[in-house]
């Protein structure tokens, strides 16, 4: 049985999902350090009107207000009694306004990173890892979100333990990773490498990608190197819009909703499916880009140049997917093989 | 690897090669031969300053630009670092006994709603390693809790980390109550955290964005040696 998202994505090329959680919830009157997922709680009109904003815009799928709502997130705002709880509300909140959409959109329950590093680099162990999301998405299910939505990893083991806390919730779940450094995501891996990790997963996602990062061309060169793969599983493009300034006050991102627009038609063509924004992307981006993906006709696979003639310089020359870079992890090793890939 | 590098021998190696070989070892994350190196060089009669600067801090060098770079990520660096604690241990104490040159102090910590000390925790050993004092005040830092460290440790140096949306303008509400006390200027504000950028630290009021660990050492360094510049033509 397809699940709903796979049913959407076959009945179109591409889908709109959402645009910036946090820094909408900035806007609404959040404070800085406080956790957007208590307001689930506390504020569940503010949350409402949170998501209102891509349902109004036309996403085909919006992310519930669950970012940082692992145990070991919450523990910093002593709520780590009450997963279940926030969890539950989000997705139900989610699901209240998706409904009275009038058009079918799905809400995607969202899982951000644990924060904590795994073994045997860190102390988080894979056990544990699981159960955290595992916790998570059986409350997001409850709640009544259509998929789970993992996003913002840097880890492959974290990537893991999400898949499987995703089985254990006999659930679908998208999948992507933030790449901010030097083309890769902090913990090395590449496109190529995500690609990979993707297809050996028992319970691989119904898509997956790249999300945050560093700017629209960085993510976009993202996505080419997992088209190049020859990827069969849908991409996700979802990127920052611009980076972040700040102007009286204000968290503002500089990237205008004309660039947006831009990006999402040439996500499109690099091959990406499910096309959304992530910080600082409003409801009058997404509009945009929405706008755009209907009226642009589809292009051959833009290269490189043409991406960063539109959108901007990438933040590095290479993203490790060229021929001959070097693999992290793979050492020296002049004296042995103590410490050989440990860290791969 | 072939086997002719198997059978390195560290107590056999000069001064010179040993060195060398310890950038290596560091370079690899190899702890256990970085202390053995450590230790041998002390036995030879090596100044514990000397082994910090040339063997380790060297070594770290190399290792922070090829992060820098693009060639090391996060999980060798972590290495990097956990061999170069393992030299720095045993030279601590010694370190104290001889009185050896500090580069200068500070004060570290990320804000108040934000868990992630990866880049901390990278910024503090690396600035420990260049030859600094670092007191590591940890996660979800309230403003209250950095103005109480400045109080109490008087560094030259605050260092704040930031990695989400959510929690990088807390660093501003930081810098702000520092200059509502009056003390933002007795001492050099650094921030760090992936979603920052250059323009975004100086719109908050820091010294310095610095965008990794790297990058981090070469700011501490250069600002405190301007602020011992200016304090000498006061």
């Amino acid at each position: 049985m397809a699940d709903a998202l796979t049913e959407m994505l076959d009945a179109r090329d591409w889908l709109l999902a959402d645009g910036a959680t946090g820094t909408t919830l900035f806007n609404m009157g959040l404070d800085s350090g406080a956790a957007p997922e208590l307001w689930n709680l506390d504020h569940p009109g503010r949350v409402r009107a949170l998501h209102e904003g891509p349902v109004a815009a036309g996403s085909d799928l919006f992310l519930t207000n669950s970012f940082g709502g692992n145990a070991s997130r919450l523990r910093l705002h002593d709520a780590q009694a009450r997963v279940f709880e926030i969890n539950r509300a989000a997705a139900g909140i989610a699901r209240e306004v998706a409904d009275g959409a009038g058009r079918r959109v799905l809400v995607a329950g969202s899982m951000g990173p644990t924060g904590d590093i795994m073994e045997p680099l860190g102390s988080l162990t894979m056990a544990q890892a699981v159960e955290m999301f595992h916790e998570q998405a059986e409350a997001l299910r409850d709640g009544g979100a259509d998929l789970l939505w993992v996003e913002t990893i840097s880890a492959p083991d974290e990537f893991r333990a999400a898949a499987e806390a995703a089985k254990r919730a006999g659930m679908s779940w998208c999948g992507t990773m933030s790449f901010d450094t030097a083309g890769r995501t902090m913990m090395g891996v590449t496109s190529a490498d995500l690609v990979a990790l993707t297809d050996r997963l028992a319970h691989p996602p119904a898509a997956f990608g790249a999300n945050c990062g560093v700017g629209a061309s960085d993510l976009l060169r993202t996505v080419l190197g997992m088209a190049a793969q020859g990827a069969e599983r849908p991409i996700i493009a979802k990127g920052n819009a611009g980076v972040p300034k700040f102007v009286d006050g204000q968290i503002r991102y500089d990237g205008t909703p004309q660039l947006m627009a831009d990006y999402a038609v040439l996500a499109r063509d690099c091959g990406a499916r499910i096309i959304g924004g992530c910080c600082g992307t409003t409801p009058e981006h997404l509009r945009r880009m929405r706008a755009a993906l209907e009226c642009t006709p589809v292009s051959p696979r833009p290269r490189l140049e043409t991406i960063t003639a539109r959108l901007g310089a990438l933040s590095s020359a290479a993203d490790g997917t060229e021929p001959g870079a070097a693999r992290p992890g793979r050492r020296r090793g002049r004296r042995g093989a103590a410490g050989q890939n440990s860290a791969s | 690897m072939t086997d002719e590098h198997e059978d390195i021998i560290l107590a056999e190696l000069s001064d010179e090669d040993l060195v060398r070989q310890m950038h290596d070892d560091l370079y690899d994350g190899l702890k256990e031969e970085v202390e053995e190196g450590v230790n041998i060089l002390l036995a030879r009669g090596w100044q514990p300053y000397d082994i910090l600067t040339e063997a380790l801090v060297a070594g770290m060098t190399i290792v922070g630009y090829d992060f820098r770079d693009g060639i090391l990520f996060v999980p060798e660096v972590l290495l990097a670092a956990n061999a170069m604690k393992g030299g720095m241990f045993i030279l601590k104490p010694l370190l104290a006994e001889t009185g050896a040159p500090k580069q200068g102090k500070m004060v570290i910590g990320t804000v108040k709603g934000d868990i992630h000390d990866i880049g901390k925790n990278l910024v503090a050993m690396m600035l420990e390693g260049a030859g600094f004092e670092v007191v590591d005040i940890g996660i979800n830092n309230p403003v209250e809790n950095y103005l109480e460290a400045l109080e109490r440790e008087r560094p030259d140096i605050l260092g704040m980390s930031a990695l989400l949306t959510t929690t990088m303008p807390y660093m501003k509400t930081v810098i702000d109550t520092m200059v509502e006390k009056g003390v933002r200027d007795d001492y050099i504000v650094l921030v760090g955290g992936a979603p920052l950028n250059e323009e975004f630290g100086r719109a908050i009021g820091a010294d310095a964005y610095c965008r990794d660990a790297a990058v981090a050492v070469e700011t501490a360094k250069a600002f405190v040696a301007r602020k011992h510049n200016q304090l000498a033509t006061v």
